[in-house]
């Protein structure tokens, strides 16, 4: 550990963490919890329309940085940040940014298939509803039925839309979280370890699907299955104790990793 | 291998082996004696229970029978000096009581003063306003003779229902040897018999016992109540959100917390003095009224809603509030949306277990004078009133042993409203409560 700890100090990225067509950017970020440091000096840019995976062994401070870029961690009060993140080149952490506006443009999908407690439909129509995306009735359930059907759950849904959607299973579960985060339409979709409390089966759906997102969102992925980061991804991105090592397309870096923490790690060494 | 080890190796399994198992003896009987301690607590407690309820059950369900005595009446015009069209007023002061006492007088023929004082002593006051009642209820029935059964004094009721088969030697009885005789003519004549006490729920207080009831205290119970659930309920449940979800976590709201956390375990009659000294001397409330009774307990019951609400509001998963923020919901929306609905069957639960505790609360209502004897039922709010638990203080005070029989007959009905809500909230609880 001594060695990993040489390594990474003053470190600078390797790789290419930068991005010509750049949807988000941080720039020289810095997360702290009260004392704690979580997050060193990252830089890095998430293009339109690729899927970014962010890979890395317990504790390295990957689902901290996601959570950084819709500002979730605004909920935690001893959480203090510094650097910028821009959004089409605006600061999202500037004061007179409202979250409201910022996560409606940046979604989020949790680890744990989180459903509210209410019908499916409720589920999916909850966003438009508190956006006031939809006119009436006929367009909210236009609205429903396109995200279910893009998330891949509208034929096993679609004749019990007011049953409870903590009633389905896992899988259905975690589509329908994607669902209702699509109907509210965003730029940029977060994915905090989607697949960590599925099935293969249900993880192979998610996976298709998330292929199918990359049309049309751009969408960084936090993922402890290097396989699942192999398949879905563009560009990965490896966090080690806080500190970005290395950023490069998928490919390369699975196979000609560029720094030695990213080999140990993806040679299964540690972590 | 296994042939060159084989002695030590099976040395050393068998002391584990047997270490284990000595262990397991010590553990089973470990087991089982906290199974019998455990036992033993809940048979304890029940057997108290059963004590407590066998006890007042016992005491208190004859105040369901009253005595009466039937009896056939004129209601002789000349004597009451009224007629047809006889106002209300005129009715109300109509010599009703002369009227009973003339025709015992004459159907009984007493020979002297004292036993003519004894012949009445055996009828209530109360019946002289069942014959007013009647004729306000029926105006035709003057001139007629009507059949009605008249109250009996307590005294009678008494014997009647407990002591009757007794020799007179045998009964502590303040009744005499003539009273008695006239008492079982009416037994042999079967007109002396008990039928349900309805005076006892339609009646306020009384000093006379036969006339006394529960109706005062028990509608003053529910506007005490009433006052108390409109104002504790909503203060309480915006205090929790207010401290769960919005406030700064600094030391001002840790002293808020604080102070919360000891106002639950402030003794009750502390609160009465407080509502002693603000509601009525600052803000002058009526003393003896159900509002100011509600104002009080308020205090009381606010702290056990706050910390109840909190608690629901924290057992809701942040995964949903997550969620909800994910989408872009404002707080307010996560608070209104998705926590308060959750929260709301533990509210509920807590919120009703703070009015069954309020229910039975004597001791601040005492302080701000709704110990007062009141007579007429309760309208509203500001109407001088008493509740179940005072009523109780009241009449378990009283040396007639018909207050004890209605003691214990309040404390039945105080029980039946206190099951009848901790069941509601268990109810409440398994029909709202939702997994996730």
């Amino acid at each position: 550990m001594s060695t990993n700890m040489q390594l990474i100090e003053n470190h600078i990225t390797t790789g290419i963490p930068l991005s010509p067509k750049a949807k988000l950017s941080a720039r020289n970020v810095d997360v702290f919890y009260g004392d704690k440091q979580a997050i060193f000096d990252v830089s890095l840019d998430i293009g339109v329309n690729e899927v970014i995976a962010l890979i890395g062994p317990s504790g390295c401070g990957k689902s901290t940085f996601l959570r950084t870029l819709n500002r979730m961690n605004d909920t935690i009060d001893i959480c203090k940040i510094t650097g910028e993140i821009l959004l089409d080149n605006e600061n999202i952490y500037d004061p007179k940014v409202d979250t409201v506006p910022l996560r409606a443009r940046v979604g989020m999908v949790f680890q744990k298939p989180n459903p509210f407690p209410k019908s499916i439909y409720d589920n999916v129509a909850y966003g438009p509803r508190i956006h006031g995306l939809a006119q009436g009735r006929v367009e909210l359930d236009e609205i429903v039925e396109k995200s279910l059907k893009r998330a891949g759950l509208w034929n096993e849904v679609k004749d019990r839309l007011h049953a409870p959607g903590t009633g389905l299973s896992g899988g259905q579960q975690q589509r329908l979280c994607i669902a209702r985060t699509i109907a509210v339409d965003p730029e940029v979709i977060l994915m905090d370890e989607p697949c960590s409390a599925l099935d293969p089966i249900a993880t192979a759906k998610i996976e298709e699907l998330i292929d199918e997102l990359r049309e049309k969102y751009t969408i960084a992925i936090v993922t402890h299955s290097m396989q699942q980061a192999a398949r879905v991804s563009q560009r990965t991105a490896y966090f080690h104790l806080g500190q970005l090592v290395e950023v490069n397309p998928t490919n390369q870096v699975f196979t000609t990793p560029q720094h030695e923490l990213t080999e140990a790690y993806i040679t299964g060494r540690f972590g | 291998m296994i042939d060159s080890s084989g002695t030590t190796m099976t040395t050393t399994t068998l002391t584990t082996r047997e270490k284990v198992e000595k262990s397991l003896a010590r553990r089973r009987a470990a087991e089982t004696r906290f199974r019998l301690y455990g036992m033993a607590s809940v048979f304890f407690g029940m057997l108290c229970l059963v004590v407590l309820f066998t006890d007042i059950a016992s005491k208190g369900v004859s105040v369901f029978q009253q005595t009466s005595l039937t009896t056939d009446i004129l209601l002789d015009s000349r004597y009451l000096n009224l007629n047809k069209d006889s106002k209300v007023e005129e009715v109300r002061f109509a010599n009703f009581e002369g009227l009973i006492k003339r025709h015992f007088a004459k159907s009984l023929q007493p020979k002297s003063r004292s036993e003519k004082r004894e012949l009445f002593k055996l009828i209530s006051p109360g019946a002289a306003w069942q014959l007013q009642e009647l004729l306000l209820a029926n105006p035709d029935a003057l001139d007629t003779t009507i059949s009605i059964e008249l109250l009996m004094d307590d005294d009678v009721d008494q014997w009647f229902k407990h002591d009757r088969d007794l020799t007179k030697d045998e009964i502590n009885n303040r009744l005499s040897e003539q009273q008695l005789t006239w008492l079982n003519q009416w037994i042999a004549e079967e007109r002396l018999d008990s039928h349900f006490n309805t005076l006892f729920f339609t009646n306020g207080d009384s000093r006379e016992p036969e006339l006394a009831g529960i109706h005062g205290a028990i509608k003053g119970t529910l506007l005490t109540l009433m006052v108390t659930l409109l104002l504790s309920f909503p203060i309480g449940v915006a205090a929790a959100i207010y401290l769960e979800e919005f406030a700064p976590r600094n030391r001002m709201t840790e002293i808020v917390e604080i102070n919360i956390n000891n106002l639950a375990a402030v003794p009750s009659i502390i609160f009465g003095l407080l509502g002693m000294a603000i509601f009525i001397n600052i803000f002058g409330v009526s003393r003896s009224t159900p509002l100011l009774g509600g104002l009080v307990l308020t205090l009381m019951t606010l702290p056990t809603i706050i910390i109840s609400a909190r608690a629901a509001i924290k057992a809701v998963p942040p995964s949903i509030r997550e969620a909800a923020y994910g989408l872009g919901a404002s707080k307010n929306q996560v608070v209104f949306h998705h926590v308060l609905p959750l929260a709301m069957p533990g509210m509920l639960t807590g919120t009703i277990l703070g009015m069954a505790q309020a229910l039975g609360e004597t001791a601040p209502l005492l302080m701000i004078g709704m110990v007062a004897f009141v007579v007429d039922v309760p309208g509203f709010i500001n109407d001088p009133s008493t509740v179940l638990p005072v009523q109780i203080f009241l009449w378990s005070d009283s040396p007639e042993r018909a207050f004890l029989e209605r003691t214990s007959g309040a404390i039945l009905v105080l029980l039946s409203f206190l099951i009848l809500m901790n069941a509601t909230a268990v109810i409440l609880r398994r029909r709202l409560e939702r997994r996730w």
